[in-house]
């Protein structure tokens, strides 16, 4: 049992409360500015009384933005759904490829593993930028460029140094005798890794999975050289919001909240699985 | 006949051959079917090293291994049809006991009736009914321990590795469960190697024992062997409770009788007809040598016939004397059955009957006699 005073308590409530305000206050203020229009948005000196209107919503689902200038087309839905695609498929592909490395990296001790390994984790700190003009240029030779395969494959540099490594660190803390002793009892290496390591690993394989689903959502510099309009995700697409006629405030706000809305209700649900996911995993030696 | 388990010549290299932890150094070892073997020696001597080889877990790293003539060294664990229960347990934490222990008679497609019976059979033997449905966290390490050994013999298998299966148990228990366990194995015909720290429980459960030490076989006889003629001092200190006595010796002639001189002035002397001629011989031609001679064959001499010593200690065992006396530059130590009425700084007349002496070569450490007939 913890036992703490009342004032502890007290003072612990407010000091959450305090950093939630700090870090939701302008989550909540883009998602009171998604339900007015520009004009209100823009008042001197802001206010939050106006007529709340889902009329931002109204815009990027049928496509169709009213600015002053008249009717102009975007494809947010399209956008949306470009970025469910890209961040599932590179994450299914992710998952696929990684876990079975990480089971590798983490069981088998193999010649060069540890430099392979930190290898496949350096591409999470070369700057993107670096590798971008020589993979455009590759991506236009093979015809990659502007392909959802194309944008998977490059994907693939986020997530899977992700999953790779927190799932190892997950992998190595099962015990391996646990493993011998299925093992010996009549199963092989693969049917060990299945039915063993994979459901003692599932909440690691869950954290990086979402992390890494999350990590991919986010993503905008690779989309945004590799991909044109069609293929573009909600990151990239919510550029199309700065219009000749102005920068359309209310849209974006709604599509912030749209396109926010997946990675945040996925992070509440699986709060606690991506806590031990990233305290637990990658960090252990 | 073929033996169960044959180990030809084997050596485990933690790290690169010749060069990482040299563990386990050529072992031999004839192994054969229906036979209880225990495995004893020190922490660290290699002991769970040599059962993963056979299991498969561990490469060998030079040498053969046969399983019922078969030659496994180079198959996977699931090829080799061994059974084991590990020193940490590792039972399976997502699944019960009960699933734990049935876990390999369903990979070799048994009925869930057949399943059922065998797994309570084993779990009354090893009073773990009331936990069959529990978790394996949820449980206490001697339970755990106890699920792990079901789990083990259970199986149907060719050879049964017990790492130190009952290390947890309180001694009521584990005496209790030493017999069950043998008289199970024994009814099954099935050979197993118990790896264990208890010389009560090598004694009462093996037909032979293994005595390791720094990864080499020291010495692999029955257990009555071991106690009345050990291979060499490491054998002959390690096995015994309390531990052999053991003094450095000058063996010489003097007036047709031998005389050993041990440290301190101390000198035994026996009449040359008391040890066989070639021992005789052998003794006092290489002069130095250690002499070994277990608690309970050391006397205390009721005429003037012994040597003195000092008593250092007397302890009471319940059912035993265990007296320490300085003697010959270290000490002696005694068993006796009774209560000794002797108290500290006595001094007591020991006597060291020729038949109960063992000789070591100081330098190898070699036996070179047990009693009056050379090793
Ligand atoms: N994975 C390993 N890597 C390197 N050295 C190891 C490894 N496993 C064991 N050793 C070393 O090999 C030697 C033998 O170890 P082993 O576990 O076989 O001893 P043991 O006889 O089973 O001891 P205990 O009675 O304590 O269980 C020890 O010196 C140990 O440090
Ligand atoms: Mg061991």
């Amino acid at each position: 049992m913890e036992s703490t005073s009342l004032i502890e308590r007290i003072l612990r409530g407010i000091a959450i409360t305090v950093v939630i305000l700090f870090f939701m206050f302008p989550i909540f203020w883009i998602f009171l500015m998604s339900l007015q229009t520009n004009e209100t948005i823009l008042r001197v000196p802001p206010s939050m009384v106006f007529e709340p209107s889902l009329q931002n919503y109204r815009a990027l689902i049928t496509g169709q933005l009213e600015t002053q200038t008249g009717t102009l087309e975007i494809r947010f839905m399209g956008n949306l759904f470009n970025s469910f695609f890209l961040s599932t498929t590179s994450v299914a592909i992710g998952l696929l490829l990684g876990v079975p490395a990480a089971y590798a990296f983490a069981r088998l001790k193999f010649r060069g593993s540890e430099d392979i390994a930190f290898t496949l984790l350096s591409f999470r700190f070369a700057p993107p930028l670096l590798v971008l003009l020589p993979l455009t240029i590759y991506f236009q030779q093979i015809g990659l460029a502007n392909t959802y395969g194309g944008l998977i494959w490059v994907y693939q540099l986020i997530v899977l140094p992700l999953i790779l490594w927190i799932v190892r660190g997950y992998f190595e803390d099962i015990p391996a005798d646990v493993e011998y002793a299925y093992r010996i009892a009549g199963h092989d290496f693969w049917a060990t890794f299945r039915k063993i390591a994979l459901p003692l690993a599932g909440p690691g394989i869950a954290a990086a999975g979402l992390l890494a689903f999350i990590f991919a959502w986010n993503n905008f510099i690779f989309a945004l050289v590799l991909a044109s309009a069609d293929k573009q995700p909600v990151t990239v697409g919510a550029l199309a919001f700065i219009t000749a006629s102005g920068i359309q405030y209310g849209q974006i706000a709604a599509g912030i909240i749209l396109s926010i809305a997946p990675t945040f209700a996925l992070a509440l649900y699986a709060q606690r699985y991506l806590v031990e996911g990233l305290s637990l995993g990658a960090v252990k030696g | 006949m073929t033996a169960q388990l044959t180990l030809q010549g084997v050596d485990k290299f933690y790290g690169p051959i010749g060069k990482g932890v040299h563990a386990v150094r050529d072992i031999n070892m004839d192994i054969e079917k229906g036979e209880i073997i225990a495995l004893l020696g020190s922490s660290g001597c290699g002991k769970t090293s040599t059962l993963r080889m056979v299991a498969g877990f561990e490469e060998t790293s030079r040498g053969k291994i046969l399983i019922a003539g078969r030659e496994v060294q180079n198959l996977p664990p699931v090829r080799r049809n061994v059974a084991m229960a590990f020193e940490g347990y590792s039972l399976y934490p997502t699944v019960t006991v009960r699933e734990n222990i049935a876990f390999a008679l369903k990979a070799q497609r048994e009925s869930d009736a057949q399943v059922d019976a065998k797994v309570n059979e084993v779990a009354e033997m090893l009073e773990i009914t009331a936990i069959l449905d529990k978790f394996p966290a949820s449980i206490s390490g001697g339970q755990q321990q106890r699920a792990s050994l079901a789990r083990a013999l259970v199986r149907d298998a060719d050879l049964y590795l017990l790492d130190e299966p009952m290390g947890q148990l309180e001694p009521q228990l584990r005496t209790l469960l030493r017999g069950r366990i043998k008289y199970y194995i024994k009814e099954r015909g099935l050979t197993a190697i118990l790896v264990t720290h208890d010389q009560t429980e090598a004694n009462a459960m093996a037909d032979r024992i293994a005595v390791m030490e720094g990864g080499v076989l020291q010495q692999f006889a029955s257990p009555d062997e071991i106690k009345l003629a050990p291979a060499n001092l490491f054998t002959g200190t390690f096995v015994g409770e309390p531990p052999m006595n053991v003094f450095s010796a000058r063996a010489a002639e003097v007036s047709g009788d031998i005389q050993f001189r041990l440290d301190a002035g101390v000198e035994l002397t026996y009449s040359a007809d008391q040890f066989a001629p070639d021992l005789r011989a052998a003794l006092l031609s290489r002069g130095e040598v250690v002499m070994g001679v277990r608690p309970y064959a050391v006397r205390r001499a009721k005429d003037k016939g012994g040597a003195a010593a000092q008593v250092v200690a007397n302890q009471w065992l319940g059912d035993q004397t265990h007296i320490a006396a300085a003697f010959a530059g270290s000490t002696v130590v005694l068993v006796e059955h009774d209560r000794a009425d002797i108290a500290m700084g006595d001094t007591i007349s020991v006597e060291l009957k020729p038949e109960d002496l063992h000789f070591f070569d100081p330098a190898s450490g070699a036996a070179i006699s047990h009693g009056t007939q050379m090793a």
